[in-house]
């Protein structure tokens, strides 16, 4: 059984305008001891998925989804109280901005035991003890000094390293991590995707990494799932999505990265990511697609089993498209 | 004088005094601290280092927002520091600089058409039909839509904000361009085109480029030159293929080794930096590296290292150019 398994979930959200789908019929599953990136635009629905696993949308957001069953359990079914007690202890979230993260009025020390004190049974002096052990974990010098610093006083790194003891403190089964490294340095970065994949071996707990780094992607993920425009275009393990990419947009999104280029000139997408009001018929990528026919324009893409479930009518197989009538009927 | 670059820089250096409160004497923060570099037509150099490098006050020196607080910066061959009010007035035009964020640097309540005006209604003596022309011929030349003219900054998405952000640098006819971090707000397929653009204008208007910037990959792709810097200096300069195929400083090696490359099967072994940048209020005595320094040895806590000239490369560091002095790796 899946550690979280997500079906066919879809988030939309009430605007002045009528509703806004940001997540669209996606699915997937993490197992424990895995490490599955989504990775994807700014747009692409990535923060807003996981965000509705954790129950933390505002009022304004409708989820909706055939199953959302951690360890085998509800969670849209459950009470409120019920998934409060899940929420915070056994999947736990990181957020990107360190900086913003953290509550600036209230010491390090409090912010980190405030968990503590609502999932576990421990005492004052047994929260303290365990803040001392979480931040020496996570690598801070000093701990017991650093427990009664304010965020201010901390870098940006020092202050993820916090957001990631945190999230640990209650031993999570499944830790989401919401770009965690894009507001750091790169020397820091690599600090803190070691310190998360150390962690995630120790303790053998699920991890998702939210990133829109394809680097990011293929230093530390083991699978992947690409998402465009709300919706899952791609999933694959990592070496094969980056060898052998099955959907038109991942395959530009590789071709566009300045380390993958041969020439002066990128390969770059064309236009850019649709909005509330201009939702293509078809395929979403349609619009921006080299490959794009009559056909992309005006119906669904199916989901394609055997290769990488590539949402395409013409998925990429060793770079050439599957059933594409070419190119001089394309237009 | 027509050889000369058309920047160059000599030692420039720029000190900021910071209070620290009521009780405390002000402290001296050494943001560039003695930077030397050339950038001729038609060519990119880029600046690379993290946070609290000194990249971004580099680019409000060579952009004449501030002046050096010593060294020497000429533009055009006109030195800066000492210039009368006329001569830095006629060279602020030639030099024009795109920001990082395209959310923040263009006027909300400013239409396109306007804000790009602006720059020749100040600087020019152009009639309003004129400067509306230029408008318009520099929007269509960075793939702006000749409606767009009419339209807000918050019509555009990022990426087409970036390209005005460039039109409007570009309306004054500038020689040097600087370009402070301009697609690290991007997303990937976005950023392309932005790099396109910046390629194309380079080719067609042969100007110089400061490129600043924290993406390697990016660096790699763009830049002819390249200059690392670590606190306020310069660790080592070179060509760009010097620079990443033959990285001397240890700072660079761990720079290139902590970049995420899209490539899960490169193997490589990964130098991780132990601790933080230090502050530069408070920097370490001797080469400022020295405390995160893998290779660090007795005389880099006490001596600071020159820019020497190393292979190809300058190069400041101690293990680097003087070997013999070093003890020898167990």
């Amino acid at each position: 059984m899946s550690l979280l398994e997500i079906q066919n979930l879809t988030v939309e959200f009430k605007t002045g305008s009528g509703w806004f789908r940001a997540v669209d019929g996606v699915s997937f599953t993490v197992d424990a001891r895995e490490v599955l990136a989504i990775v994807g635009e700014s747009g692409s629905g990535k923060s807003v998925s996981m965000l509705a696993v954790m129950g933390l949308l505002p009022w304004t957001a409708k989820v909706t989804a055939d199953r959302m069953h951690f360890e085998g359990r509800d969670l849209l079914g459950m009470g409120k109280a019920e998934r409060r007690k899940i929420i915070g202890k056994d999947i736990a979230m990181i957020f990107q901005e360190p900086m913003s993260s953290l509550n600036p009025c209230f010491k390090v020390g409090y912010q980190l035991t405030e968990a503590l004190k609502t999932h576990m049974n421990m005492d004052k002096a047994q929260r303290n003890a365990r803040a001392v052990e979480l931040l020496r974990q996570v690598g801070i010098p000093a701990p017991e000094t650093r427990l009664n610093s304010y965020p201010h006083q901390l870098s940006g790194g020092m202050n993820q390293r916090v957001m990631i003891a945190m999230a640990i403190s209650c031993n999570p089964k499944l830790l989401i991590a919401d770009e965690p490294t894009t507001a750091l340095d790169v020397t820091i970065q690599a600090q803190i995707l070691d310190l998360l994949l150390k962690i995630q071996r120790d303790t053998g707990m699920g991890l998702v990494l939210i990133t829109h780094s394809m680097g990011v992607v293929a230093e530390t993920a083991e699978r992947v799932s690409v998402q465009y425009a709300g919706q899952k275009v791609e999933e694959q393990p990592v070496k094969g999505l980056f060898k052998d990419p099955h959907h038109p947009y991942t395959a530009a999104l590789l071709a566009a990265l300045p380390e993958r280029a041969h020439m002066k000139r990128l390969p770059s997408i064309p236009g850019m990511v649709p909005g509330q009001f201009d939702r293509p018929q078809g395929c979403l990528f349609s619009p921006r697609c080299a490959y794009a026919t009559q056909l992309c324009r005006t119906q669904v893409p199916p989901q394609q089993k055997d290769l990488g479930n590539a949402l395409c009518h013409y998925p990429l197989k060793d770079g050439v498209a599957l059933g594409h009538p070419g190119k001089e009927k394309a237009a | 004088m027509s050889s000369e670059p058309v920047l160059v820089a000599r030692d420039l250096t720029r000190y900021y005094e910071v209070s620290r409160g009521a009780f405390r004497d002000s402290a001296t923060l050494k943001a560039l601290d003695g930077t030397s570099f050339t950038v001729e037509r038609g060519k990119t150099l880029a600046v690379v280092g993290e946070s609290g490098c000194g990249k971004s006050t580099l680019a409000r020196l060579v952009t004449m927002i501030e002046t050096p607080t010593s060294g020497s910066l000429r533009i055009s061959g006109n030195e800066i520091a000492g210039a009368s009010k006329e001569t830095l007035r006629a060279l602020r035009s030639k030099v024009q600089i795109v920001f990082q964020n395209p959310y923040g640097s263009l006027n909300p309540r400013q239409r396109i058409g306007h804000a790009l005006e602006e720059p020749l209604l100040v600087n020019t003596n152009l009639s309003a039909k004129e400067r509306s022309e230029k408008a318009r011929a520099m929007m269509a030349s960075v793939g702006l839509r000749p409606e767009h003219y009419e339209r807000y900054p918050h019509m555009f998405s990022g990426g087409q904000r970036q390209r005005i952000a460039i039109a409007r640098a570009l309306m004054l006819d500038p020689d040097i361009l600087v370009l402070d971090e301009p697609v690290s707000a991007l997303d990937v397929s976005i950023q392309a085109q932005v790099l396109n653009l910046i390629a194309e204008i380079q080719e067609r208007l042969n100007l110089a480029f400061l490129f600043i910037s924290h993406d390697l990959s990016v660096v790699r792709h763009i830049a002819n030159d390249v200059m690392v810097m670590y606190l306020g200096r310069a660790v080592e300069y070179g060509t760009r293929d010097d620079i990443f195929r033959n990285p001397q400083h240890p700072y660079t090696r761990a720079l290139l080794s902590a970049t995420p490359m899209a490539d899960p099967e490169r193997k490589r072994e990964r130098i991780v930096l132990k601790g933080e940048l230090p502050s530069p209020l408070n920097p370490p005595s001797g080469c400022a590296f020295n405390p995160r320094c893998p290779l660090a040895f007795d005389l880099c806590r006490v001596n600071r290292p020159e820019l020497l000239a190393h292979e190809a490369s300058l190069v400041a560091c101690h293990a680097v150019n003087k070997p013999e002095a070093a003890p020898k790796a167990a």
